[in-house]
């Protein structure tokens, strides 16, 4: 045997404060009530740091900071030194990405070799993307002289809590928007070291304000009348909730919420990187991926092939401390995260699905979930319908290509699919039919900041990335 | 010689194609006739038949569609004095026909225009294309009748959306004659849809439905009406064109974004390699 | 493969007798993607193997390589000393193990054979016209009868690749298992030449080709011609002894050769063995590099490991 000796990578490049206030008008203030909570690391449920809680008068506070710094100094700023300031940020976060990877992977759980590899090289290629726009925008395809809305309320989930800043806040500033963002309350750190970077930059202060809180805060803060746009990344309930208290207003929304992603393998696949494909789709990030391939669709006459290659791969998974360069799935996020898989697992199992894990030892502390497979599931079952936001993976079997459709979009989500066949006109006609934003064939959970990103249906509405993520930051 | 009897016309819904009276069997009288009183299951049936047409219509070619829009404007330019002659005015007619004919050219550009492919970081064929929603509902505006409701109609199906829509409770009868138009210009039955009668009744039941993908506020002028079909819409998170202010200039450039709205941006991804 | 498995093991010995039948298995064998299988080596590429897991793997390495000279100006004299560094790596170590075998050309096999006779290690040697294999069958067989006949108990083939890419795969078929049977008891390696075969599906066919003949290795390149191993190729090759042993239930060895100069690579290597096929393979029975220069880069790293000193060339032979 080969046993990989532990290699973790190293805390010290951390420099971790016991207290965190929010950031408003460029400086660190504390909260009007002295309300705060704590981050912890869902490794270990070791104590990060105690953040403040944001109450409504700090959430009033950020966004007259954010209204000021708009009429004052970033609306009327040209776009090429708006630019410019975004660029400095993207090489600031350049040169400090493995403090931000770790202090990523500390909060959130996951490996480090994805907030490395994934996501900070992500983030810092998205404020590159946006910083160009900055001076561009009449030629963005929206009118010769679109213009930025004011104020943006941004509420952004954990699961990748440093790349979906980026991805609101980049956009949002490039089209010359001021941004008050409050990021998930169990992984408020990379985005108050953001901050930090912020002033690094000398970005004019209330350009970017972070609150930090729950659900009340967020609530708090896209309720608030002094907010032009709203835009937010989390649960589809949220989502619903989100645009119900925005209807009737002038404030702009987009949402990119949940889905429950169709991974379709047919019997002529490359099925080495089919079942890559579907280990990445579902696993990738603990499974914490609203784009997850969490269905597979499997053509029957392939299936025993497919999941016999899916077990022995998923044998190979390293689950455990997320700081190991060798860690492929690292904890679960939170404890109410890992409550809610492990309720919707049982329901799996109760419904009569059968459950398999590969032999995979759980650290005694923190909140862990072994990669889970349920074989024998239809489209009635709960896991096949529900958005389990965990490394559990629902197997299905289909016999034609129509049958493969139908199932894929018997669903109220329509966030992503993927698709693998070597049959070239096959992968277009269903690119065609699957009704989802983002159609992998081939491939799975590839992301780029020129590539639109966001759903159909219930998913949300509006893209990130590309062209089509200013669109949602301009009067157009 | 007595004067000649004329004979009056029954103005009923478009459904499906079909011109059925209310179900409810009630009519109301608008602009000196008798109008069907559409109610909540007349709503539902323009829904289910909407959907029907979806597959066909948003599979049709996109230059197929543009040629039936085109051709909705040819045949309402040959009614043109029968709008004029429900008091429309006659540069309202000419603008309304302009538009189809304006909407019909976007059939095959707007892939282009808001699509294209996308530079990735890496070995990936990378594209994004939009595509219709879906079933889109709509309020018509009350005024300008005619061209009001052209502009929401036109929209909404060019990019292969079918529509459901409600015409002006005041001003039917440009709607109802419209669909006349639409009947007899090779647009499949079910892609437009209208219903006549009081929004309160019908739009509700619209913006709540589990199967309507977007909703158009343009013409609902009562704001607290407006924020409650919005928040009706939020249930299954329909995309929502909010109302248009009073004094919107309906001659001008429409611009893309009531089309954009309506779409749904698809990006496929795949790998290039030998 | 889903050709193999629904396939009885006794299907698969038939498909040499027919043209057609190979050709429609090896057309039948799941694609490769490019894309996907390029970014999985690299990704087991980014493990991190430290401390006692790195020592293991060095000695692991040293064990599999297959020291190689294969230049025209071999002489004998060259081969000795080739040959007693494999057999003590690292003099100031008696610790370090011997390698897995020593490559030499057929005519250099005898000056091998007397030093490593009883060693342990292996003495193979490169028949069949290496490296192009341009020769006419007869006088290729008759290469690898005289190798073995010297001393050599694992023979290096070269296959047709003209003929596998023109599709003529019986007689790439035929040619192997006609060397098979010169070599009589010896292990034969397979060389693929996978830097001529352009695609990693052809890499997949001709490493079923080759082990469907009869082949006991497959190995990537000669180290003739400017691509040599990979890790994409070696782990199409690696994904293709996996399912030929779960159709067929014969295992087969890998080795890549040529370009592996670093422990780093060698480490890589072990990795995708380890994750892909399992430990199984992580024996020099299974698992070999051909190589040169990196047996030198292993001793000194693992100096570095026992001594906490970065080590120098000038402390290593040099053959």
């Amino acid at each position: 045997m080969f046993e990989y000796a532990p290699a973790p990578e190293s805390r010290s490049v951390v420099d971790l404060k016991p207290s965190y206030g929010l950031f408003v008008d460029g400086a660190f203030v504390d909260p009007a009530s002295g309300g705060s909570f704590k981050s912890v690391n869902p490794a270990s449920e070791e104590v990060l740091a105690e953040i403040a809680e944001a109450g409504e008068e700090d959430v009033d506070r950020a966004v007259r900071a954010a209204r000021t710094a708009y009429e004052k100094v970033w609306g009327p700023m040209p776009g090429r030194d708006r630019a410019k300031y975004l660029f400095r940020i993207a090489r600031i976060i350049q040169e400090r990405s493995r403090e931000l990877a770790v202090l990523e992977s500390l909060d959130n759980g996951k490996p480090i070799k994805e907030s490395r590899d994934v996501d900070l090289p992500l983030v810092a290629a998205h404020f590159f993307y946006y910083a160009g726009w900055a001076d561009k925008l009449p030629h963005a395809g929206f009118g010769p002289d679109p213009k930025p809305l004011g104020v943006a309320a941004q509420v952004i989930p954990w699961n990748f809590p440093l790349l979906m800043l980026a991805w609101k806040i980049a956009p949002a500033l490039a089209a010359g928007n001021t941004v008050v963002l409050k990021p998930a309350e169990t992984t408020p750190l990379t985005a108050l070291l953001f901050a930090e970077i912020c002033q690094q930059a000398d970005l004019p202060a209330g350009v970017v304000n972070i609150v930090t809180g729950a659900g009340d805060t967020g609530r708090a803060l896209v309720e608030h009348p002094g907010v032009d746009k709203v835009a937010f990344t989390g649960s589809t309930e949220v989502g619903r909730a989100i645009a119900r208290s925005v209807a009737g207003t002038r404030k702009k929304l987009t949402l990119e919420l949940g889905g429950k992603a169709a991974n379709i393998v047919f019997d002529d696949a490359p099925i080495d990187q089919a079942v890559e494909g579907i280990v990445n789709g579902i696993f990738f990030n603990q499974g914490h991926v609203c784009c997850a391939g969490s269905r597979l669709l499997v053509q029957e006459s392939v299936a025993d092939r497919v999941l016999e290659s899916l077990k022995r791969r998923m044998a190979q998974l390293r689950v455990g401390d997320p700081l190991d360069k060798n860690t492929d799935v690292g904890a679960i996020n939170s404890a109410a995260q890992l409550a809610r898989i492990r309720e919707l697992s049982d329901a799996g199992s109760a419904e009569g699905a059968e459950r398999w894990s590969p032999p995979c030892e759980l650290p005694e502390r923190g909140f862990w979930f072994a990669p889970t497979i349920f074989t024998g599931v239809t489209q009635a079952h709960r896991i096949a319908r529900e958005e389990i936001f965990g490394p559990v993976l629902s197997v299905l079997t289909f016999r034609t290509p129509a049958e493969a459709v139908e199932k894929a979009n018997n669903t109220p989500y329509g966030l992503s699919a993927g698709i693998w066949t070597d049959k070239g006109s096959r992968i277009l006609w269903l690119a065609d039919r699957l009704r989802a934003g983002v159609v992998w064939a081939n491939t799975f959970n590839k992301f780029d900041p020129t590539s639109p990103f966001g759903g159909y249906k219930e998913s949300g509405y509006g893209r990130e990335g590309g062209r089509h993520g200013l669109e949602g930051y301009l009067n157009v | 010689m007595s004067e000649r009897v004329a004979v009056r016309k029954t103005y009923k819904l478009f459904i499906g194609g079909k011109f059925p009276r209310s179900e409810s069997g009630r009519s109301y009288l608008v602009q000196s006739a008798n109008v069907s009183l559409a109610s909540r299951k007349d709503a539902r049936d323009a829904v289910v038949a909407a959907r029907a047409a979806v597959k066909g219509w948003a599979g049709a070619t996109a230059y197929n569609r543009g040629q039936i829009l085109y051709r909705v404007a040819e045949m309402l330019e040959g009614r043109r004095e029968q709008f004029v002659a429900l008091g429309l005015p006659a540069d309202e007619v000419d603008a309304a026909i302009d538009r189809w004919v304006w909407y019909a050219g976007w059939s095959d550009k707007l892939s282009q225009v808001y699509g294209g492919a996308n530079p990735v970081a890496g070995p990936y064929f990378n594209l994004s294309a939009p595509e219709p929603t879906g079933v889109v509902a709509a309020v018509a505006p009350e005024e300008p009748a005619l061209l009001g409701l052209v502009s929401v109609i036109a929209p909404a199906i060019v990019s292969g959306n079918t529509v459901v829509v409600a015409a002006s409770p005041v001003a039917p009868l440009a709607a109802v004659t419209l669909a006349e138009v639409l009947a007899t210009s090779d647009l499949p039955g079910g892609v437009v849809n209208i219903l006549t009668g009081r929004l309160a009744e019908t739009v509700p039941t619209l913006a709540a439905h589990m199967d309507v993908n977007a909703i158009d506020l343009t013409g609902v002028a009562d704001a607290e009406l407006a924020a409650d079909l919005e928040i009706r819409a939020a249930e299954n998170l329909k995309r929502v064109l909010r109302p248009a202010p009073a004094d919107h200039d309906w001659h001008a450039d429409p611009g893309i974004t009531r089309m954009t709205t309506l779409l749904e941006t698809k990006t496929v991804w795949h790998p290039k390699g030998v | 493969m889903t050709a193999t498995t629904t396939s009885a093991r006794s299907d698969l010995t038939e498909l040499g007798r027919s043209e057609t039948a190979l050709r429609t298995f090896l057309h039948g064998l799941p694609g490769v993607d490019q894309v996907g299988a390029e970014q999985r080596a690299a990704q087991l590429g980014t493990r991190s193997i430290k401390t006692t897991a790195k020592a293991e793997a060095i000695d692991l390495a040293i064990r599999m390589v297959d020291l190689t000279t294969l230049e025209g100006a071999d002489t004998p004299g060259k081969v000795r000393a080739l040959a007693a560094k494999a057999l003590r790596p690292d003099p100031a170590d008696p610790s370090c193990p011997h390698v897995g075998a020593v490559c030499v050309y057929p005519s250099m096999v005898p000056h091998v054979a007397e030093v490593l006779r009883g060693s342990g290690v292996h003495l193979a040697s490169v028949a069949t016209a290496f490296p192009s294999g341009q020769a006419p069958l007869e006088i290729k067989l008759a290469d690898v009868r005289a190798a073995v006949e010297a001393g050599a108990d694992e023979i290096d083939m070269v296959i047709n690749r003209g003929a596998f890419l023109a599709g003529r795969y019986s007689e790439v078929y035929d040619e192997i298992v006609a060397t098979k049977e010169a070599c009589g008891n010896a292990h034969l390696k397979v060389i693929l030449e996978t830097g001529e075969l352009a695609t990693y599906d052809n890499v997949r066919r001709a490493s079923w080709l080759a082990m469907l003949a009869g082949g006991d290795f497959i190995k990537t390149s000669t180290g003739k011609v400017p691509v040599a191993a990979t890790l994409p190729v070696t782990l199409v090759m690696l994904e293709a002894v996996r399912d030929f042993r779960a159709a067929t239930g014969r295992q087969v060895g890998v080795k890549p050769a040529g370009g592996i100069k670093t422990t780093k690579d060698a480490i890589k290597y072990l990795v995708m063995v380890n994750e892909t096929v399992g430990a199984d393979w992580l024996s020099p029975d299974w698992f070999r590099f051909g190589a040169s220069s990196l047996l030198n880069d292993l001793l000194m790293q693992r100096t570095k490991l026992t001594t906490g000193v970065y080590a120098g060339p000038d402390y290593f032979t040099l053959d």
